[in-house]
């Protein structure tokens, strides 16, 4: 039971918080030998198994290191391709790491800018009159639950399926919101929150949340 | 508890397939927008959750919910989608998406030589048989005007 992660969006919907609890580092390393028996493709300019799902290495995973040395994009540390040097039966036997890509903060900026689209989507094709946005949406990895606040900043909290108890905590967060980043004079509107409390106080909710305890009114 | 309304639609976005009982309100767009956007919302929800999920998904979406109505989604392997909207008292119907794909859809559409797969569909057999499924359903009722 766990809280992956939080985000918060502005009326733009621009991403102006984001802050990642629980990531589970799904990686796997293998020692090969030639010929390499997975098909990698370049996505994104990373290295991608697009064929050859076998041992945990699934389809959609990145080559995250080469012998134990991380590599940059699609070159190794040094700076050689690796397609290049894989094809290479010399470099053979060699250890690779396989794994979910992470997520950069670019990334993450898009993705958020993405929901604040389909939440208004979600709201347009509603066959109810008066229907919000998406609340919430369930996979089978996570529910994402998102809670819009009258003024239109969105907070979004990314935890697993069985989590229970994050209506509280979104309108906790808000709370925390509106203590440690509105009061803050030094804080702009709509602009990315920097306050160290406000920090603090969300890991302390979210600590709280995984607990499944509730908020008494002195916290 | 009811059904608001049910798309189907294949792997290359076309709408084969929309059926409404109890809508309240149209989109305020035309009926082909409509599928349009809805497909075009789909197919970004499944981007979506694909970059942001912290394990490989094996099923993927299931389904979201508004403070109004829930949108349950099931994909077969084919790319076919079926998009059924509920009220929010109905628990989790993959299980009956999957039913209307493999009793209703295989039966009358793909094995019927008539129908021409990617076009819409056509067959009033099945859409009588989809409108008594849905009819049946437990968590169906027509609500009183």
């Amino acid at each position: 039971m766990a809280i992956f992660s939080v985000y918060v969006v502005n009326k733009a919907g621009g991403l102006i918080y984001q802050y990642d609890n629980y990531v589970p580092r799904t990686e796997v390393e293998k020692t090969f030998s030639f010929p390499l028996d997975l098909v990698l493709k370049i996505h994104d300019e990373k290295v991608v198994v697009s064929f050859g799902q076998r041992d945990g290495i699934r389809v959609g995973h990145a080559l995250l290191s080469i012998n134990g040395v991380d590599v940059n994009g699609k070159y190794t540390a040094e700076g050689k391709e690796i397609q290049e040097y894989l094809k290479d039966p010399a470099n053979y036997p060699v250890s690779i790491k396989f794994g979910r890509q992470r997520l950069s903060s670019n990334e993450k900026l898009m993705l958020a800018s993405m929901f604040h689209s389909l939440f208004a989507i979600g709201s347009q094709l509603s066959p109810e009159v008066g229907s919000s946005g998406i609340e919430m949406l369930e996979t089978d990895m996570f529910k994402l639950h998102c809670f819009q606040t009258l003024t239109g900043i969105k907070f979004i909290v990314l935890a697993d399926p069985r989590q229970s108890g994050i209506d509280a905590l979104l309108r906790k967060i808000y709370e925390i919101y509106s203590d440690f980043a509105l009061k803050n004079p030094f804080y702009s509107l709509e602009m990315p929150i920097r306050c160290e409390l406000f920090d603090q106080n969300l890991k302390m909710a979210l600590e709280i949340a995984e607990k499944a305890g509730t908020f008494g009114p002195g916290s | 508890m009811t059904v608001h309304n049910f798309y189907i639609f294949d792997r290359n976005g076309s709408c084969l397939h929309y059926s409404e009982w109890n809508r309240k309100k149209q989109a305020g767009i035309s009926k082909e927008e409509e599928f349009k956007l809805m497909y075009g919302m789909l197919f970004s929800i499944r981007s979506f959750i694909s970059k942001m999920s912290p394990l490989d998904m094996k099923d993927g979406f299931l389904a979201f919910q508004t403070s109004r109505y829930k949108l349950h989604y099931y994909e077969t392997p084919t790319g076919i989608k079926l998009v059924m909207n509920t009220d929010l008292g109905v628990p989790n119907c993959r299980d009956t998406l999957q039913q209307i794909y493999s009793t209703l859809y295989v039966e009358y559409i793909v094995k019927n030589p008539l129908c021409v797969l990617g076009e819409s569909l056509q067959s009033d057999l099945f859409n009588t048989k989809l409108d008594s499924f849905i009819r049946a359903l437990p968590f169906f009722s027509v609500r009183a005007a």
